[in-house]
C-alpha cells in the first residue's frame, strides 16, 4: 500500500506492507533511529512519537494508520540548531543515563509542557507513567521536566 | 573542573536521538535473523524439517544444531566451563531455548519463516522445582555430560564449620529462617541482539553487539570458533542497560556470526522482548536458610546459612572462577562477628541459564538480603528495635582493614556515622511514634531498614579470573600537540557515563579540561585488553587505570618540561591553578613558580624539535595495566516507609532514605543518578518483579504485561545523603557504585512491609510484596512465589 506520512514537517510516499508497524516505518524506511522499539507489548513507551501532536506507542501503530497524518520524533525536536527545552532540561538534570527511553520520554514531555506548562510532580509523574526508564529511578526525569518548564 | 558535577558529554547525541545503539546499525546486504524456540521446558527432538522454510522465497539459510554439529559449533563454553547449547541438537532444556536460526532478506520475512519450521519433540518431564532437583526420581536434564547421573552442579562451603557450630551449640538465643530471593531479570529496555559481518577476502569478522565485555568476547569467540583473534573486531556500541544481562555471549550471537559466513552477507540479530525475558541472563533463584546465634543483650555471635541455587539448564554464571557462589560469602555483611559458615549447593533445573546478573555484584545482592532479613527476625525476638540491634553490632572505624570471618578483607568504613545520617534524614524516633499512633488505630505502617556492604571491583589476578582470563585491565593515553588528549579504556558504559567521568579522571591528573578529553571505548581494534563493565568494576579498576596511566603521562610531561625549563626534573613541583578555567596544571620550577609550563606547552614541546634528555621519548603517552590489590567495599544504610492496606494488601513505599558511602566521588551528579535508579531497581524487586514457572516449566513471565516494572507511580522522590570513607587502596579513594542501591534496597523495603505486619505477628514473607502476595500472608497462607504449583 502506498502512505503519506509528514514526518517532522517533511511528506514521506512509501509503498508498506499492510502490516509495517509505524516504529519499523519510522527507523528502516526513514533512517529515523531515534525512536526506539523495546517490547512487544505497549508497556515500555521506547517507541514513544507524537502522531498529531500526542503521544503514542508507535509500536501498536501500523504505518498505514498514520497515512495522512503527522508525525513528530525526537529528530524534530530540535528547530534551527536550538535545542527544545525538554532536551535543554535533560541533559542540565541528569535526566537520561543510557539514552534509551529518552527519546519517547522527551516527546511526552513536549506534549505535557504544550498542554500544561507549569505541571506539578504528580501530573508529570502521571504523564510519564506509561513509560519505563530502567537507569534514573525516574527522579531526575521529573526533575528535568520541571527545570523544562522553567527554560 | 575535575571531579564535581560535570554535565555529561555523552548526552548531546542521546537528546537529539543520535546514539548508536546495535539495532541502528545497517550495512550495505545486510541480512535479517530470527530464532526458532523451544515451545517444552524438557524434550527430545525427534526431527527438524526445515525444508519449507528454506523455500520461502526471501530466505537466504536456515541453520540447525545439525547445520552447526558439522561446524563444531553446536555447543559452546559458558563462563562457567560448562557448555551450552547453541542450537539444540539433541533435546530443549527450557522453554525458549534456541532450535534453529533462519536469514533472511528483511526481518518480517525471517519471522515469517520459522512459522515453516516443523520440530517434532518428544515432551518429557520437566524440573522446575529447584528442591526437588536432587530427587532421586528426577529426570537428568544433562545427559549430554558424560556419567552424570544427578542434576547437581556443584557444592562449594566458605568459613569456619567446626567453630560456627560450636558457637551455636552454646548460644543463648538463635533464630532461623528460610526464604527465596526469586528468579528476576534485569530487563535492560534495550533487548540483545548482534550484527555480524565476516569478511571473506580479508578473514576479518566484525561483531557489534551490545557486549559489557567486548575483549572477553573476542577472546571467545576466537576460542569458540578457533578465529584467529586479531581477525575479530567486537564492537560494543551505546548499550540501552546491561546491568549484568549483557555479560555473556548468548546463541543468537554465534548464530549470527555463522549466518555471516554461511551467506557472505552481513546479518543482524535482534530478539523481541519476550525472547529476551525467556532466555538470557536471569538473576538470583537462591533458596536460602540462614541461621543467627546471639546473647540475650543482642550481640550477634555467628551466621549459619544453606543455599540451594538453581542454576538453570547450564551453568552460565558470569563470575570469576574460583567461587561458583560467587562472593555470597560475604553474607556476615557489616557487623562484628566470631564465626560464620555457608553451604551452597548449584543445581540444574529446566528454566533458562544465567544466575549473576541484574546489578548483584556476584551475589553480594544475595548476601544482604540474607543477612539483613536475619537481622530483623532477630531483632523481633528479642524485641530490640532494629536500629538499636544494628547499632550495636556494626564494625567499628577502628576495625579497618578487616578481615571477615569468610575471608574478606574490608578496606575502610566509617558505618556508625553512615547509620546515623540515615535516622536523621528519616527522623527516625518521629516516625517510630507516628507507626505507634497508627497501629493503635489499626493502620499498618511499616519502617524498614537496611545496612549493607558491598565487595565490588574484581579483581586481584592472582584471585580472580573469567574462564582464565585475569581481572586486570588496560588504559592508554596519548596527549596530541595542541594539548587534547584520548583515553582508551576497556571498559564500557551502558549508560554509567564513562566519557565523562574517565575524561574527569584525566583532566584531574593533567591539569586539563575534561572538555579536553576524549573517552574511546567499546572497539577492541581501539581499546587496550580489559574484562569489562561488571561488578561495579569501572571506576574501581579501569577508573585507577586511568588515574594511573595519567600519572605516568604527567611524570613524562616533567622530563619535557625540565628540559624546556633547563633544569633538573627533581627542581619541579607540580602545581594546579584551581581558579583557572579547568583547573591548569603546570610544572614549576621550586621557589620560582612563575617558572612553569603548562601541560598544552608541555604536550607541544614533546611533539617539536626541542632536543630531549637522553632516554626521554619524544611524544607524551603512556599505557598501563592495572590489577586492583584488593576489592573496593562500599556501604550505606537505607530507610524505607511503606503504607500497606489490610484490605488489599496494596505496599505504597511513602518514603526512602538512603545514604552511600563509595569514597570520593569523581562525578556526584552521576553517582547519585545510579543510587537512584538501583533504589528503583530494588523496590521493583521487593514488590513486584518475579520470573516464576507453572508445573510444566511454562514461563510466567514473558513480557511486560507478566513481568512486572516499577514505573514513576510506584518510586517515591529519592532522599539521599552521603559519607566519604576514602578507600586507601584505590588512587583515587573511590569505590564502586554502580551495584549499591539495588543491593541495598530489597531489605529495606522487604523489612518495611514485614515491620508493618507486624501486628499479626508475622516475621517475614518472601518477594515480591505483590498485592495478592501479602493478602495471603496476612492470611496465613503458605505459598511459594517462584512457583505456580497448587
Amino acid at each position: 500500500m502506498q502512505v503519506t506520512i509528514t514526518v517532522n514537517g517533511l511528506p514521506y510516499t512509501r509503498e508498506v506492507e499492510p502490516r509495517l508497524l509505524l516504529v519499523h516505518f519510522l527507523r528502516d524506511e526513514l533512517n529515523l533511529t531515534g525512536t526506539h522499539w523495546g517490547c512487544d507489548t505497549s508497556n515500555c513507551g521506547v517507541c514513544t512519537v507524537q502522531l498529531d501532536g500526542v503521544p503514542v506507542k508507535s509500536c501498536t501503530v501500523l504505518a498505514v494508520m498514520a497515512d495522512g497524518h503527522e508525525v513528530t520524533t525526537v529528530e524534530g525536536l530540535e528547530r534551527d540548531g536550538e535545542l527544545d527545552a525538554v532536551q535543554k532540561g535533560f541533559m542540565e538534570c541528569h535526566g537520561l543515563q543510557c539514552g534509551f527511553c529518552t527519546p519517547g520520554m522527551l516527546l511526552t514531555a513536549r506534549w505535557l509542557l504544550d498542554r500544561e506548562p507549569h505541571p506539578d510532580e504528580g501530573t508529570i509523574r502521571e504523564a510519564i507513567s506509561g513509560q519505563l526508564c530502567r537507569c534514573t529511578g525516574y527522579e531526575n526525569i521529573v526533575k528535568s521536566i520541571q527545570r523544562a518548564a522553567e527554560l | 573542573m575535575s571531579f564535581g558535577r560535570m554535565h555529561r558529554k555523552e548526552d548531546a547525541r542521546f537528546i537529539r536521538g543520535r546514539g548508536n545503539y546495535v539495532d541502528d546499525v545497517r550495512l550495505p546486504g545486510m541480512l535479517h535473523g530470527a530464532i526458532l524456540r523451544s515451545p517444552h521446558a524438557h524434550a527430545r527432538i525427534l526431527s527438524i524439517d526445515t525444508s519449507a522454510a528454506e523455500a520461502h522465497p526471501k530466505v537466504r539459510a536456515v541453520i540447525t544444531g545439525q547445520t552447526l554439529a558439522g561446524l563444531n559449533l553446536a555447543w559452546m563454553p559458558t563462563l562457567s566451563n560448562d557448555v551450552q547449547a547453541v542450537l539444540a541438537t539433541d533435546k530443549v532444556r527450557f522453554q525458549g531455548q534456541e532450535v534453529a536460526f533462519v536469514v533472511a532478506e528483511d526481518a518480517y520475512s525471517a519471522r515469517d519463516a520459522l512459522e515453516l519450521i516443523e520440530v517434532d519433540y518428544e515432551p518429557l518431564d520437566a524440573v522446575v522445582d529447584a528442591r526437588r532437583a536432587l530427587d532421586e526420581d528426577s529426570p537428568v536434564i544433562r545427559d549430554d555430560l558424560e556419567g552424570r547421573t544427578s542434576n547437581r552442579i556443584f557444592d562449594w562451603e566458605a568459613g569456619d564449620r567446626e567453630r560456627t557450630d560450636a558457637i551455636f551449640a552454646g548460644a543463648e538465643v538463635t533464630i532461623n529462617q528460610d526464604m527465596i530471593y526469586p528468579r528476576v531479570h534485569p530487563a535492560p529496555l534495550e533487548t540483545c541482539g548482534a550484527v555480524a559481518d565476516f569478511d571473506k577476502v580479508t578473514g576479518k569478522l566484525t561483531v557489534w553487539c551490545p557486549t559489557q565485555a567486548p575483549h572477553a568476547h573476542r577472546t571467545l569467540y576466537a576460542l569458540v570458533a578457533g578465529l584467529p583473534e586479531h581477525k575479530i573486531r567486537v564492537i560494543s556500541p551505546d548499550i540501552g542497560g546491561g546491568f549484568g544481562g549483557k555479560v555473556g555471549i548468548y546463541p543468537g550471537y554465534v548464530c549470527a556470526i555463522v549466518g555471516s559466513i554461511v551467506t557472505g552477507r552481513p546479518v543482524k540479530w535482534m530478539e523481541d522482548r519476550s525472547e529476551n525475558l525467556m532466555a538470557t541472563a536471569f538473576a538470583r533463584d537462591y533458596h536460602m536458610s540462614g541461621e543467627v546465634a546471639a546473647t540475650r543483650d543482642g550481640v550477634i555471635q555467628a551466621i549459619r546459612v544453606k543455599v540451594l541455587a538453581d542454576h538453570g539448564a547450564f551453568n552460565g554464571t558470569a563470575q570469576p572462577t574460583k567461587f561458583p557462589a560467587g562472593f555470597f560469602h560475604v553474607f556476615t555483611g557489616s557487623y562484628d562477628l566470631q564465626a560464620a559458615h555457608c553451604e551452597v549447593t548449584g543445581v540444574y533445573t529446566n528454566k533458562a541459564p544465567g544466575g549473576v546478573a541484574y546489578a548483584c555484584s556476584f551475589r553480594v545482592t544475595e548476601a544482604v538480603y540474607l543477612v539483613e532479613r536475619l537481622i530483623d527476625v532477630l531483632a523481633a525476638e528479642l524485641g530490640l528495635d532494629p536500629a538499636e540491634l544494628r547499632l550495636r553490632n556494626l564494625l567499628k572505624p577502628d576495625q579497618f582493614p578487616y578481615t571477615s570471618p569468610t575471608g574478606w578483607e574490608y578496606d575502610s568504613g566509617d558505618y556508625i556515622k553512615t547509620m546515623r545520617m540515615a535516622m536523621d534524614i528519616a527522623g527516625y524516633d518521629k516516625l517510630r511514634a507516628e507507626q505507634a499512633d497508627k497501629r493503635a488505630r489499626g493502620e499498618l505502617m511499616g519502617i524498614g531498614i537496611s545496612f549493607f556492604t558491598e565487595a565490588v571491583g574484581a579483581g586481584p589476578r592472582k584471585h580472580m579470573d573469567i574462564l582464565g582470563l585475569g581481572m586486570a585491565d588496560g588504559a592508554e593515553l596519548r596527549v596530541h600537540p595542541t594539548g587534547k588528549a584520548v583515553l582508551r579504556v576497556s571498559c564500557q558504559s551502558q549508560g554509567q557515563g564513562h566519557e565523562t567521568t574517565f575524561a574527569q579522571i584525566v583532566g584531574h591528573e593533567l591539569g586539563i579540561p575534561a572538555d579536553d578529553v576524549e573517552v574511546v571505548h567499546g572497539d577492541t581494534d581501539q581499546t587496550p585488553f580489559g574484562l569489562g563493565t561488571y561488578g561495579s568494576r569501572s571506576t574501581p579498576v579501569s577508573g585507577a587505570a586511568t588515574a594511573i596511566v595519567a600519572r605516568k603521562v604527567r611524570e613524562r610531561a616533567r622530563l619535557v618540561a625540565a628540559a624546556m625549563l633547563e633544569c633538573s626534573p627533581d627542581d619541579l613541583d607540580w602545581q594546579i591553578d584551581e581558579s583557572a578555567e579547568g583547573r591548569a596544571g603546570s610544572w614549576a620550577v621550586r621557589g620560582d613558580p612563575a617558572s612553569r609550563k603548562s601541560m598544552q606547552e608541555i604536550a607541544l614541546a614533546a611533539h617539536s624539535a626541542l632536543e630531549l634528555p637522553d632516554g626521554v621519548e619524544g611524544h607524551l603517552d603512556a599505557v598501563t595495566v592495572y590489577n586492583p590489590p584488593n576489592l573496593t567495599y562500599p556501604f550505606g544504610a537505607y530507610i524505607c516507609v511503606v503504607d500497606v492496606d489490610p484490605g488489599t494488601g496494596q505496599v505504597k513505599v511513602r518514603r526512602f532514605v538512603a545514604v552511600d558511602d563509595c569514597g570520593v566521588r569523581i562525578n556526584p551528579m552521576i553517582v547519585e543518578g545510579q543510587i537512584h535508579g538501583g533504589l528503583a531497581d530494588g523496590v521493583g524487586m521487593a514488590l513486584m518483579q518475579v520470573m516464576a514457572f507453572d508445573e510444566e516449566g511454562n514461563h510466567l513471565g514473558a513480557s511486560f504485561m507478566d513481568y512486572l516494572l516499577p514505573t514513576s507511580m510506584e518510586c517515591p522522590s529519592w532522599e539521599l545523603g552521603e559519607t566519604v570513607t576514602p578507600s586507601p587502596h584505590h588512587p583515587l579513594g573511590a569505590k564502586g557504585v554502580g551495584e549499591s542501591a539495588t543491593v541495598g534496597s530489597p531489605p529495606a523495603v522487604v523489612n518495611a512491609v514485614v515491620d508493618a505486619l507486624a501486628p499479626y505477628g508475622i516475621r517475614h514473607a518472601d518477594m515480591p510484596l505483590t498485592p495478592a502476595n501479602v493478602w495471603r500472608v496476612i492470611q496465613g497462607d503458605p505459598f511459594r512465589t517462584d512457583l505456580a504449583i497448587p
